[in-house]
């Protein structure tokens, strides 16, 4: 009896010994909130989509690095004319797509023209405005000539939704993606997982990872004994309430990054009485960003003072514009003329960042006298009230596209804002591609907002990342809404 | 009964009309746009208007009611606005895992409820009694989500035993595909017995009181065969009601222990589609489970007349 046991312990250890001699694994499973509702980036506004594709199936001709850095993509490098309108790409040779075709300069204008033609579904399609022609000078060349110039042009193309695609499958990407990206495309179980397997002959750096699937986990509740019981090793978006649960247990990391979701508390700028410019200021003086911050977000996030990510590069520290002050907020609704207070809606849409941070809020401003009537409503319905037809008076939403500042600027959106100083500065930005000009318009346009007080500026969302411990390489941050597996390996 | 099932039948027709009348009705008022959801923050009105036309959202109503509700009597479900594929394809990747869960949980509840509500029935008022109907009020109290989280963190994080959530596909084998269904199945269906087995007590008390029963035991037959042979029998007729209720609430109520247990199933996909405004999706399918629920209705009056032999000479 004793001899068995000891040549089974004999045995297992040999076993052991012998797997961990073994290479690290390679394969993953990642929990996504969301399904894509289709594989084209080119062709929904759906972050779920980028999610799962960008960088790791489909690549556009630059690309956006894990701080939000234009980096070289299917492009090797470029050169920019004198006056600024004129791009030529140098690309990458040798690259093939999935299917087996060769990527060549054709694929590019393919692809730009595509984006930017009248029928176009892109849901950017704004990046692609100033495109005047795309031009193949040879298959190793495109040159892109823009109607006037354009300092985020190299960052546009770096978004998903802008990759390049193939004439071939271009019309087949929603159900069966074919990009020139390091993973191929493998199966989609609907309402389930998609699931990625390393492309053979991919152009560039290989990958550590074999197979990655994506695995569609919608409920936070599920989230936690998912990643427990070891079905799932990665949760790169997680729930900050959830966090509480795995954050001792050295089997996990928790990884809080920043992204480029602004939350806000957006204000309906041409609806009495918030028309009047002490009426917004007295809502920022009432907003005490700390307590939402901690109702909202778990503690989790950065208090914002205009529309800017903390972590970007060109960021003005404005959140001492408006301290929390009662007394100064009442004061202001007095000059207003509405020391009585008066009574408003605040439509919330269903994360819970809006949900819990609403409740909060409404409590706040009812100390200066705003008395809030909170309407939840669903996505579609926010898009269709809130968003297209304007009918609200306040609603809290994070804007998590990245370098958004521009949308104040815009006509017609939904903040009803119109600066024409404001307006004047973007389009300047627009025209400017030195660093250091850009730079400077961009403080200035941030303290116009903050001025403003155009929404109630909050705070940044933040990107809470669970995963194994022994896995690395995941982005910390979220520039863009993506999980770029590029450079994700599993260590011993 | 050829008249009566004629009946049924025209019956069964006229509601599904009505169904599918009422269901495109409440789709159309419910606000949101699935273009713009589908384009998001940054799209102009314009392309807005663009991928409405494609979707072919702006021909007028009734033209779109007739189109869908024609489509359904070819058997034409449509197509997904946000999957773009055919909405059958939808149902049938999604029905292979709802119905068998749906099966699976009914089938558990009635194991496990018609044993219980005859033992209590046998000791009304007793202790064993009391304590089998205060579980069954437990059961029916606990929210089912809460019960089926406490069964992941047991048996999936605890004992390792099961997957945590999620659907391997039937592609992987049999038994990785029960298996994963198993927790969501018990989690569905202990509510469901805790209910049905509350029934089926009452229904044997009731009968256990009638006089064919205390003449049955006068003329000399044990208690147990009493108790199986006439009495149960008899107390079916509320049973199999209760069960068929429950059949069409498990197949279209499993929307909660599928979010739960992250299964693609048809709830998933109806509650998906509804956040994303996909409304040709959720109107077919919704007409589909009318359907399905209407089907299991006739099938509980058929069986009615096979529990009851009085049933079947009547006309």
């Amino acid at each position: 009896m004793k001899l068995w046991k000891t040549i089974l312990a004999a045995a297992v250890l040999t076993f052991a010994a012998a797997t961990s001699a073994f290479s690290a694994r390679t394969d993953l499973v990642i929990g996504i909130p969301l399904e894509p509702p289709h594989l084209d980036p080119t062709a929904g506004a759906a972050a779920a989509i980028d999610e799962v594709l960008y960088a790791n199936v489909f690549e556009g001709l630059t690309r956006i690095g894990p701080n939000g850095e234009v980096i070289p993509d299917l492009a090797e490098s470029w050169t920019i004319s004198d006056d600024g309108k004129i791009y030529t790409f140098k690309l990458h040779t040798g690259v093939k797509f999935h299917d087996g075709s060769d990527f060549s300069a054709d694929d590019v204008k393919f692809s730009l023209d595509r984006a930017r033609a009248d029928n176009s579904v892109n849901a950017q399609k704004g990046l692609f405005a100033q495109i005047d022609k795309v031009d193949v000078v040879d298959p190793a060349t495109v040159k892109v000539t823009l109607k006037n110039p354009q300092g985020s042009f190299l960052y546009n193309m770096g978004w998903g939704d802008a990759v390049i695609v193939s004439p071939k499958s271009a019309d087949t990407n929603k159900e069966k993606p074919v990009g020139t990206g390091p993973f191929k495309f493998q199966s989609w179980a609907k309402g389930s997982s998609i699931t990625l397997v390393k492309s053979d002959n991919y152009w560039g750096a290989p990958v550590a990872l074999d197979k990655v699937e994506f695995r569609i986990v919608p409920d936070a509740a599920a989230a936690v004994p998912a990643l427990l019981s070891g079905d799932i090793q990665a949760f790169p978006f997680f729930d900050p309430d959830s966090v509480a649960q795995v954050k001792d247990d050295p089997r996990f990391k928790v990884v809080i990054g920043s992204t480029e979701g602004e939350t806000i508390l957006s204000i309906n700028n041409k609806k009495p009485p918030f028309d009047k410019l002490q009426v917004r200021q007295a809502i920022s003086f009432a907003l005490d960003r700390k307590a939402i911050i901690d109702g909202a977000s778990a503690g989790l996030g950065v208090p914002i003072g205009s529309h800017m990510s903390p972590a970007n590069k060109d960021y003005v520290d404005l959140t001492g514009l408006y301290p929390h002050n009662v007394d100064k907020a009442k004061e202001l609704l007095k000059e207003a003329g509405l020391e009585k207070g008066f009574k408003a809606t605040l439509k919330l849409p269903p994360p819970s960042y809006a949900r819990l941070g609403g409740e909060i809020i409404a409590s706040e401003l009812r100390d200066v006298g705003i008395d809030l009537e909170i309407i939840p409503v669903e996505w579609a319905q926010w898009l269709d009230q809130v968003f297209t037809k304007k009918d609200y008076d306040l609603t809290i939403v994070s804007h998590t596209e990245p370098n958004d500042i521009d949308i104040y600027s815009r006509k017609d959106y939904y903040f009803n804002y119109d600066n024409p100083a404001f307006d004047a500065i973007i389009a300047k930005l627009n025209l400017t591609s030195d660093e250091a000009k850009r730079k400077e318009l961009l403080a200035e346009a941030q303290k116009i907002l903050a001025d403003d007080a155009v929404v109630g500026f909050l705070y940044e969302l933040p990107k809470v990342g669970v995963w194994d411990a022994k896995l690395q390489g995941l982005w910390e941050n979220a520039p863009i809404q993506a999980n770029d597996l590029t450079k994700v390996k599993w260590t011993d | 009964m050829a008249t009566y099932l004629l009946k049924r039948l025209i019956i069964a027709a006229i509601t599904l009309v009505l169904a599918s009348m009422v269901v495109f009705a409440v789709m159309e008022i419910l606000p949101g746009d699935p273009a713009r959801l589908m384009l998001g923050f940054n799209a102009s009105a314009d392309q807005v208007e663009q991928l409405r036309n494609q979707m072919g959202l702006n021909a007028p109503l009734v033209l779109r009611y007739l189109h869908w509700a024609g489509g359904l009597l070819s058997l034409d479900f449509g197509r997904s606005y946000t999957y773009s594929v055919p909405v059958i394809d939808l149902v049938g990747e999604r029905v292979v895992v709802s119905l068998p869960l749906a099966l699976i949980a009914l089938a558990l509840s009635t194991v496990i409820a018609i044993p219980v509500g005859v033992f209590s029935a046998g000791r009304q008022g007793r202790a064993g009694d009391t304590v089998a109907m205060g579980a069954a009020q437990l059961g029916v109290a606990v929210p089912n989500f809460w019960f089926a989280l406490m069964l992941i963190y047991l048996f999936a994080v605890w004992l390792r035993l099961v997957p945590a959530g999620g659907f391997p596909g039937w592609g992987a084998g049999i038994w990785p595909a029960v298996k994963s269904l198993l927790l969501p199945a018990v989690a569905l269906a202990l509510p469901q017995a805790a209910i049905l087995a509350r029934v089926a007590r009452s229904a044997l008390i009731e009968v256990l009181n009638e006089d064919y029963i205390r003449t049955a035991r006068a003329k000399g037959l044990p208690y147990r065969a009493v108790l199986w042979r006439h009495a149960l029998r008899n107390a079916m007729i509320p049973v199999l009601t209760i069960l068929g209720l429950q059949f069409a609430f498990l197949l279209a109520g499993t929307i909660i222990i599928e979010n739960v247990f992250y299964l693609p199933g048809l709830g998933r996909l109806v509650f998906q589609a509804i956040t994303q405004r996909d409304l040709i999706v959720v109107e077919s399918v919704v007409m589909l489970l009318v359907a399905a629920v209407i089907a299991v209705n006739l099938l509980v009056d058929f069986s009615y007349a096979v529990v009851d032999p009085r049933l079947r000479g009547r006309q």
